[in-house]
C-alpha cells in the first residue's frame, strides 16, 4: 500500500460510512468528524446513535438537521443534583419538543433513552403513534408520567422490543397497562416495571411472558407474588436478568417446592435484583444461581439481615457488580472480599441515613474489599467514618479506579482517628488512580485537596463537592487543573466571584457548572454571562427576596451553567432567570 | 464552670460532666452514641483535665448540633428521592407496631398487642396468657389447643376465623386482621382434625 494518508481521503464516501459504521462510541464519531470537511459530512449523515448529555445544548431541529438518520436518541435533563432535591420543580427538562421535532421530520425513531427528564403520557402516546418502528424505550429518573403513558407504549409500539422503567416516579393510574400488550406482540427482549407502585394483572403478564420467547431480562414490582414468580420463570427459562417483586412464602409449600425446581432450569440468569419484601427463609431457594451470577442488586431489600446477606454472598463467587445496603457491615464487606475476587464494582447505600446510634459501615470495610477484590475499578460507599490511612492504602491496593465516590453521612466528618481533614486520604486516590474520570469527595477538607485534584486527576471528567475548601483557590486548582474536566458540580463550600471569573472560557469546554450555597455574587454572574455569549447562566431564585431588590452584591442561592448553541431556552419557569 | 474531679470510687462522672444542657436535664443516650462514634476519645479522659474544657464544650457543641444538623440538611447524604422514598416506607413499617384487637369470649372489653414484638408463636401465647390470666396449653396440629380451656383464634384476610399455629409465623403476621380467644367448648370445633 502505498501513502496511506493521502489515499484514504480517495476512497468513495461508502467506504468511509462502512469504516465508520464499527464506530460504536460517540466519542469516536466525535473525534472523526473533525478531522476534516469530507469526514464530517459522510459521518454527519451516517450516524444513528446520538448522545446528547444536556437537552439544552442544542435545539431538537438543530439536531435533526445535522443528523438526519438519526435512529437512537439518549437525551439527559435535570442536572445531577436535582436526584437530591435540590432543583425546584417544573424546572425543565421537557420531553415533548423533542417527539414533536421528530414527528416533524419524520425521524424513523427506534430507541430513546432519557434520564431527568419530564415527560407527559399525551407525549408518550404521541410517541407510540408515530414511529413504527420504535424498539426501545429507557427511562431512567424521569417523571410527570403515569401508567396511561405506559398503556399506550404497550398498545401501540408494533416492534417493542425493550422497556426498561428505572427508578422513576409514576403515577399508578390501575389502568392495567400490561394488558395493553397485544396478543401479537411476541418481541419482548426486556421488561423492568419494578419502580412501579400498582398492582399488576397477574395473567395479562404470565401470557406476555409466555409469547415472548426473546425475553431475557424481567424485572418485576412488589406487587408480583413469589407464586406468579414460580409460573413466570417456569415460561421463562431462558431469562439472563431478573429482578424479583415480592419473594415470600411459606417455605414447605408445594408453590415453593415448585419455585426452587423452575429456579434450577434457569441457568442462564446472571444478574439478579429486587426482592422488594423478603422473607429470609425464602432465600436458600435462589443458592442454585449464586454461582454464575455477575450482577447482585439487594440495595432494596432491607428485609435481610446481615448474617442472611452473608450466607447468601458465600455463594457468589463470580460476582462482578455488588449493590447493598449498609446494613451488610464492616464484617460482611469482609466476606466479600474474600469470596468476590471478580469484583468490579461495589455500590453500598445507607439504610437509614439519619438513623443515630447505628453502625453502617466504617473505612474497615473498605479497606478490606479494596485488598480482597483487586479489579475493583468502581465505587459509591456511604459510610459512618473514614480516615486518611485507610484511603492511602485503598489507593495502594486499588490503582485501577475509574469512579470513586465516597459519602460520609456527616458531610464534615474528619478523620476518625487524627481528627485531621482528609486531604491527604483523597490526594492518595487521585494520584495512584491515573485512570479516574468520577470523583465525589466528602468529609472535612481544605483547599489541600483540591491542589491534588487539580495536579493529579488528569482523565476527571466529573467531580462532586459538598461542603469542603476554605478559599478560592481550592475551586481555582480544580479549574486550571483539571484539562478534562466535563462537569463540576458544588453545594455549601466558599468558592465565589474570583474563582468564578478566573477562566470564563473554560466553562465551554465542559458541559455545565453546577454552585449551590457559595459565595459567588449576583454581579459575577452577570458578568460571566456577558461576557460568554454561548453560555446559559441560570440563577434559580426560589425567594422572593431576590425580585425585589437589584443589589448585585447579594449572594446566588443556586446558580447553574452550561454551554449550548442556541441561546437561552424559552421554556425557563419564572424562578429560573437567564442572565 | 464546674470543676471536674472525681471524687468517689465510681468516678460518677455523669453527674460531673460539662454538657451545654440545663442542670438536671438527661443528655439522651442516642447523643451519646453518636459522639463517641464520632470523636474517637472517650468521655474519663477528658473530663479529668480542667484544661480541656474549652475542648469538651465544643465536642459536645458538635455533638449535640451533629444529630440536629444531620435531619436538616437537605440532600444529605446524597440519595436519590426514589430510593429513599422506597426505604423510608419499609423503615416506617418495620418501626410503627402492627397493633391487633384481642378479644376474649366473655371479657367486658378487647385489648390490644403489638405483634411486631413477638418472635414466634410461643412468646405469642404466653403474652396472651398472661394478659388475660389464662391458660392455652400447647399446640398440636392434629388436636389444636386440646385439653386447654381456651384456644387463639384470629380473622384472617378473607374474614375466615382460623387456628392460631397452623401457618408459618410471618405468613400469620401478614395475614391476622385480629386475635379473638375462644371458650374450650367453642374451638373444638377448629381443631384440625375436623
Amino acid at each position: 500500500m502505498c501513502v496511506f494518508q493521502s489515499t484514504i481521503n480517495y476512497f468513495p464516501e461508502e467506504v468511509l460510512e462502512h469504516v465508520f459504521d464499527f464506530l460504536s462510541s460517540h466519542r469516536d464519531r466525535n473525534a472523526v468528524s473533525l478531522v476534516c470537511k469530507s469526514w464530517c459530512r459522510v459521518e454527519r449523515f451516517s450516524r444513528e446513535k446520538v448522545f446528547v448529555g444536556n437537552c439544552y445544548a442544542v435545539s431538537p431541529e438543530r439536531l435533526l438537521s445535522t443528523f438526519p438518520r438519526v435512529r437512537s436518541l439518549t437525551l439527559k435533563g435535570k442536572p445531577h443534583f436535582a436526584d437530591f432535591n435540590l432543583v425546584p420543580p417544573d424546572w425543565g427538562g421537557y420531553l415533548h419538543p423533542w417527539i414533536d421535532a421528530m414527528v416533524k421530520a419524520r425521524a424513523n425513531l427506534e430507541e430513546l433513552r432519557l434520564k431527568r427528564m419530564v415527560l407527559s403520557d399525551d407525549t408518550l402516546d404521541l410517541l407510540a403513534h408515530s414511529f413504527p418502528s420504535f424498539k426501545s424505550l429507557v427511562l431512567v429518573s424521569c417523571e410527570g408520567f403515569t401508567t396511561d403513558g405506559l398503556a399506550a407504549i404497550a398498545a401501540n409500539c408494533r416492534s417493542l422490543r425493550e422497556l426498561d422503567l428505572q427508578e422513576n416516579e409514576v403515577e399508578d393510574r390501575r389502568g392495567q397497562w400490561l394488558s395493553c400488550f397485544p396478543d401479537s406482540c411476541t418481541s419482548l427482549v426486556s421488561l423492568n416495571f419494578a419502580c412501579l407502585k400498582g398492582e399488576v394483572n397477574l395473567a395479562a403478564l404470565e401470557r406476555l411472558v409466555a409469547r415472548c420467547p426473546n425475553l431475557r431480562s424481567l424485572r418485576l414490582n412488589h406487587a408480583v407474588p413469589l407464586d406468579a414468580l414460580q409460573r413466570i420463570l417456569a415460561q421463562a427459562p431462558h431469562l439472563v436478568d431478573l429482578g424479583t417483586g415480592s419473594f415470600v412464602h411459606d417455605p414447605d409449600s408445594e408453590t415453593y417446592h415448585k419455585l426452587k425446581n423452575a429456579i434450577q432450569n434457569c441457568t442462564s440468569i446472571r444478574s439478579l435484583s429486587g426482592f422488594l419484601e423478603v422473607a429470609s427463609r425464602c432465600l436458600p431457594s435462589i443458592y442454585p444461581l449464586c454461582s454464575s451470577l455477575t450482577s447482585l442488586n439487594l440495595s432494596y431489600a432491607p428485609g435481610i439481615y446481615s448474617n442472611e446477606l452473608v450466607n447468601l454472598i458465600r455463594h457468589c463467587k463470580k460476582l462482578e457488580r455488588l449493590w447493598i445496603l449498609d446494613t451488610i457491615g464492616d464484617k460482611g464487606l469482609g466476606v466479600v472480599a474474600s469470596t468476590c475476587k471478580e469484583l468490579q464494582e461495589l455500590r453500598v447505600f445507607p439504610f437509614d441515613p439519619h438513623g443515630v446510634g447505628y453502625t453502617a459501615v466504617t473505612e474497615e470495610g473498605l479497606v478490606a474489599v479494596s485488598a480482597g477484590c483487586p479489579k475493583l475499578n468502581s465505587i459509591l460507599y456511604f459510610c459512618q467514618q473514614m480516615t486518611n490511612a485507610a484511603l492511602i492504602t485503598v489507593a495502594k491496593n486499588c490503582p485501577n479506579f475509574i469512579r470513586f465516590r465516597l459519602c460520609t453521612l456527616n458531610p464534615t466528618v474528619p478523620d476518625a482517628v487524627t481528627q485531621l481533614p482528609l486531604d491527604e486520604g483523597f490526594g492518595a486516590i487521585v494520584q495512584s488512580c491515573k485512570g479516574l474520570k468520577r470523583l465525589s469527595v466528602s468529609g472535612l477538607l481544605t483547599d489541600q485537596v483540591f491542589l491534588y485534584i487539580g495536579m493529579y486527576a488528569e482523565q476527571l471528567e466529573m467531580l462532586s463537592i459538598a461542603f469542603a475548601g476554605e478559599s478560592d483557590k481550592g475551586m481555582l486548582y480544580v479549574l486550571n487543573g483539571c484539562k478534562k474536566l466535563k462537569k463540576l458540580e458544588i453545594r455549601d463550600s466558599p468558592f465565589g466571584d474570583v474563582a468564578l471569573l478566573a477562566d470564563m472560557g473554560k466553562y465551554e469546554t465542559m458541559r455545565s457548572l453546577w454552585m449551590s450555597s457559595c459565595e459567588v455574587t449576583l454581579e459575577a454572574c452577570k458578568k460571566l454571562a456577558m461576557k460568554m455569549p454561548r453560555l446559559n447562566v441560570e440563577i434559580i431564585n426560589e425567594n422572593e427576596q431576590m425580585e425585589a431588590s437589584t443589589d448585585d452584591k447579594q449572594k446566588v442561592e443556586k446558580m447553574y451553567l452550561y454551554r449550548t448553541l442556541v441561546g437561552p431556552r424559552k421554556d425557563a419557569p419564572a424562578f429560573v432567570w437567564t442572565l | 464552670m464546674e470543676s471536674i474531679v472525681a471524687h468517689e470510687n465510681d468516678l460518677n462522672l455523669k453527674a460531673t460532666e460539662l454538657r451545654l444542657g440545663l442542670p438536671g436535664t438527661d443528655e439522651s443516650e442516642k447523643e451519646s452514641a453518636s459522639c463517641t462514634k464520632n470523636n474517637k476519645r472517650s468521655l474519663p479522659e477528658c473530663a479529668e483535665e480542667s484544661a480541656k474544657n474549652d475542648d469538651l464544650d465544643a465536642q459536645h457543641g458538635d455533638c449535640e448540633a451533629a444529630p440536629a444538623a444531620k435531619a436538616q440538611i437537605v440532600g444529605w447524604p446524597p440519595v436519590r428521592s426514589y430510593r429513599k422514598n422506597s426505604l423510608q416506607q419499609k423503615k416506617a413499617e418495620a418501626e410503627t407496631g402492627f397493633y391487633v384487637k384481642v378479644s376474649m369470649d366473655g371479657a367486658p372489653y378487647l385489648r390490644k398487642i403489638d405483634l411486631k414484638v413477638y418472635k414466634g408463636y410461643p412468646e405469642l401465647l404466653k403474652a396472651l396468657e398472661y394478659m388475660f390470666k389464662l391458660t392455652i396449653g400447647e399446640y398440636s396440629e392434629r388436636e389444636g389447643y386440646r385439653g386447654s380451656e381456651y384456644a387463639p383464634a384470629y380473622e384472617d384476610k378473607d374474614g375466615d376465623l382460623m387456628l392460631v399455629g397452623d401457618v408459618p409465623w410471618e405468613m400469620f403476621m401478614s395475614s391476622c386482621k385480629k386475635l379473638r380467644i375462644m371458650k374450650g367448648s367453642e374451638a373444638r370445633g377448629l381443631g384440625c382434625g375436623v
